[in-house]
């Protein structure tokens, strides 16, 4: 899919993390972010500007800039530094209209509190899990959320906002080698404060989780028995047997309703 | 009259002969009985009753469930299931609070919400001074069993501010509830289904750090998964924690009172985000793992297209039992069980499905199963909340039917 170069006129920035493969831990683009880069090009073609804190993996950053965009902004601190007092001082002096992040981090904490953390330092409202944004009038967006079970919901928030993408959004397109490669990245040096609380922390490879084991209460060797024999069954459910289909049809609608899957 | 004991020879020889007519009336009943001197006298012959082989039975499970001794050769029938009550735990002045803020997907307590106020519970176990474990929900609910969960104290916040995707309003809530009682903990399910982006907008607003994925927590230390479920992190416990699932054991031994808090007031929030509801997702992209609402299909099928037909106008997402898919009715993706897929939908509707093992494991963690069949005693009505015995075919054009003049109906109301 092209994206719409017509002059819409909107300001949007993507920040990009380092993402992380789950089974072999080598950097790679994040799903969220590169999901957050594709629907910025959808929204402002090769006017979005690309966000991201940190040392910056030089081949990572290659890889988000060859999804078709000439330069991006790096501001470089260290990588155990705290990454929101810098954010917020960029985002207040560069003002987007529209802030793109993704939900969780790959690696590290990946707490999720991050598009949280500056929609309250900026004062913007904020929208979370988008799968796609659609018109933009007036200063206000049409957002489309992402709700568990495939589930949609609309959305009208206004400019400025931060809005954090789920993984129902487009997939990210390819990226080229090439043109990520003679792009252009901004370094700025910042200096962002020591994350001191995190100093404390311990962190070791992921332990697996026990898993909860069905303990049966029962009193006698009888209950014991039946509780290891027995279907599992629902117990008491209601029965039509003789009525018209009619008013079977009808009894179902009802619990349709009453769940209300059926609207 | 004498002192002296007489025996009655008579009436030993009728306790002796069971089937002596006189037989069961002499017969002492179980428990204690005063023998002819006075002094309390246990008949250890007069437990359990005699089989219909003409063998005596003990029946341990009807003392339990407390229904009186033998029955003079009567085996009692289907046992009525004696709801046990469980001891009341009560909070009458508590020092500290535990606030756990629920999901209440479709108004009801998910499990994720029991593991929540079940570390709740561990928590206050952890920490000097009596503690009350506080639950507060958004919208209206339709649980009722709030005190078997280890509810204490319960906040319910109502209205039409708080339907919706209304977050900013609820944060305004939840701050209430900080400055009114000051919770030692705040807790919140670490879930997609909405308490993440509370638990994450009230830690920014509160400006606590959060313990996020957090799976093993006691009062000092918290173990939390990192990213890519990579890394476990191993840190001081927070007030605010998002815990994961299965983070604790539930409450099931106890019931709580529940007792409902009523805040002073909350104050509005200016509306930055409005919802425009729902939008209609077409049910058949919905993958079947995780669809809502499923309408199902079996051997019991004849008229395919009106199945078809049923599930589109029902918007349902539709499934199918293995018969079904092998026949080459249905495409493979769309199996149900064992072999196919877990799915997890809140209804799950069963046409002509008569509940193969392997089915049943696949619906495990449905919550509500209808179903629709021939034959009443299959498994699947055994599982079912509702059941409707009868032809399918009739059935489901009857349903087609009122959910059509339902629709029609409900477009003139709002023309």
């Amino acid at each position: 899919m092209q994206p719409d170069l017509s002059a819409k006129n909107l300001n949007v920035t993507s920040l990009i993390s380092v993402g992380q493969h789950p089974k072999s831990g080598r950097a790679r683009r994040a799903e969220q972010d590169a999901r957050a880069v594709e629907l910025g090009l959808t929204l402002s073609g090769d006017q979005l500007e690309m966000l991201h804190v940190g040392a910056g993996d030089d081949a990572v950053m290659r890889s988000y800039l060859g999804m078709g965009l000439p330069k991006m902004t790096l501001l470089k601190q260290d990588d155990g530094a705290d990454a929101v007092p810098v954010l917020c001082d960029y985002l207040a002096s560069h003002a987007p209209d529209i802030l793109l992040t993704g939900v969780r981090a790959e690696s590290g904490e990946a707490s999720g509190m991050l598009p949280f953390l500056l929609a309250e330092k900026l004062g913007w409202p904020l929208v979370s899990r988008i799968a796609e944004i659609g018109d933009v009038k007036d200063g206000v967006a049409e957002v489309l959320q992402a709700l568990p079970r495939g589930q949609r919901r609309a959305i009208k928030v206004r400019l400025p906002f931060v809005a954090s993408v789920d993984n129902a959004a487009a997939e990210p397109r390819q990226s080229a080698f090439g043109p990520g490669q003679r792009a252009g990245i901004n370094d700025m040096p910042v200096a962002g404060g020591e994350d001191t609380v995190r100093a404390g922390w311990e962190e070791s490879p992921a332990r697996k989780k026990p898993k909860r084991l069905k303990v049966v209460k029962a009193k006698t060797a009888a209950d014991r028995f039946k509780a290891a024999t027995a279907k599992a069954s629902g117990g008491g459910g209601k029965i039509l047997k003789k009525e018209t289909p009619t008013e079977q049809a009808q009894a179902v609608l009802d619990l349709l309703i009453e769940e209300g899957v059926v609207r | 009259m004498s002192d002296l004991i007489r025996r009655d020879p008579r009436t030993e020889w009728i306790a002796r002969n069971r089937l002596h007519p006189l037989h069961a009336e002499l017969t002492a009943p179980a428990g204690d009985v005063r023998g002819p001197t006075g002094l309390l006298r246990k008949n250890p012959h007069g437990v359990g009753f005699i089989g219909p082989n003409g063998l005596k039975r003990i029946d341990r499970l009807a003392i339990q469930l407390g229904e009186s001794g033998p029955q003079g050769g009567q085996r009692r029938g289907a046992k009525a299931a004696v709801e046990v009550q469980l001891p009341l735990v009560t909070v009458e002045s508590p020092d500290f609070y535990v606030v756990a803020v629920l999901d209440m997907v479709g108004g009801r307590l998910t499990g994720h919400d029991k593991d929540v106020l079940g570390q709740g519970h561990k928590l206050v176990a952890a920490t000097e001074g009596q503690g009350a474990v506080v639950a507060v929900t958004f919208g209206d609910s339709k649980e009722e069993a709030f005190d078997k969960a280890g509810v204490d104290r319960l906040i319910q916040f109502t209205g039409e501010q708080y339907e919706g995707y209304s977050p900013e309003q609820r944060v305004t809530a939840l701050q209430a509830v900080e400055r009114e009682l000051d919770p030692e903990y705040w807790l919140f399910p670490d879930s997609i289904a909405g308490g993440q982006e509370l638990g994450c907008r009230l830690a920014a607003r509160l400006g606590e750090r959060p313990a996020t994925q957090a799976w093993q927590v006691d009062a000092f230390t918290s173990l939390c998964r990192g990213g890519s479920q990579r890394i476990d992190i191993s840190r001081e416990t927070p007030r605010l924690l998002l815990l994961g699932e299965e983070c604790a054991d539930q409450i099931d031994e106890t019931r709580h009172e529940a007792t409902v808090i009523e805040l002073a007031g909350v104050p509005g929030t200016l509306a930055r985000i409005e919802d425009c509801g729902a939008v209609d997702v077409d049910p058949s992209q919905v993958p079947l793992g995780e669809a809502e609402f499923i309408l199902s299909a079996g051997n019991g099928i004849h008229d395919w297209d009106q199945f078809h037909q049923a599930a589109d106008t029902l918007r349902a997402t539709e499934g199918a039992s293995r018969v079904a898919v092998d026949d080459g009715f249905m495409p493979r993706h769309r199996q149900v069980g064992a072999t196919g897929t877990w799915v997890t939908a809140r209804v799950y509707v069963a046409v002509g499905i008569s509940g193969a093992i392997q089915h049943m494991q696949g619906i495990g963690q449905c919550d509500k199963v209808v179903a629709i069949n021939s034959d009443a005693g299959c498994d699947m009505v055994k599982r079912a909340d509702l059941s409707v015995i009868g032809d399918s075919q009739q059935i489901l054009a009857e349903l087609i039917r009122l959910v059509e003049s339902r629709q029609q109906g409900g477009a003139e109301n709002a023309a």
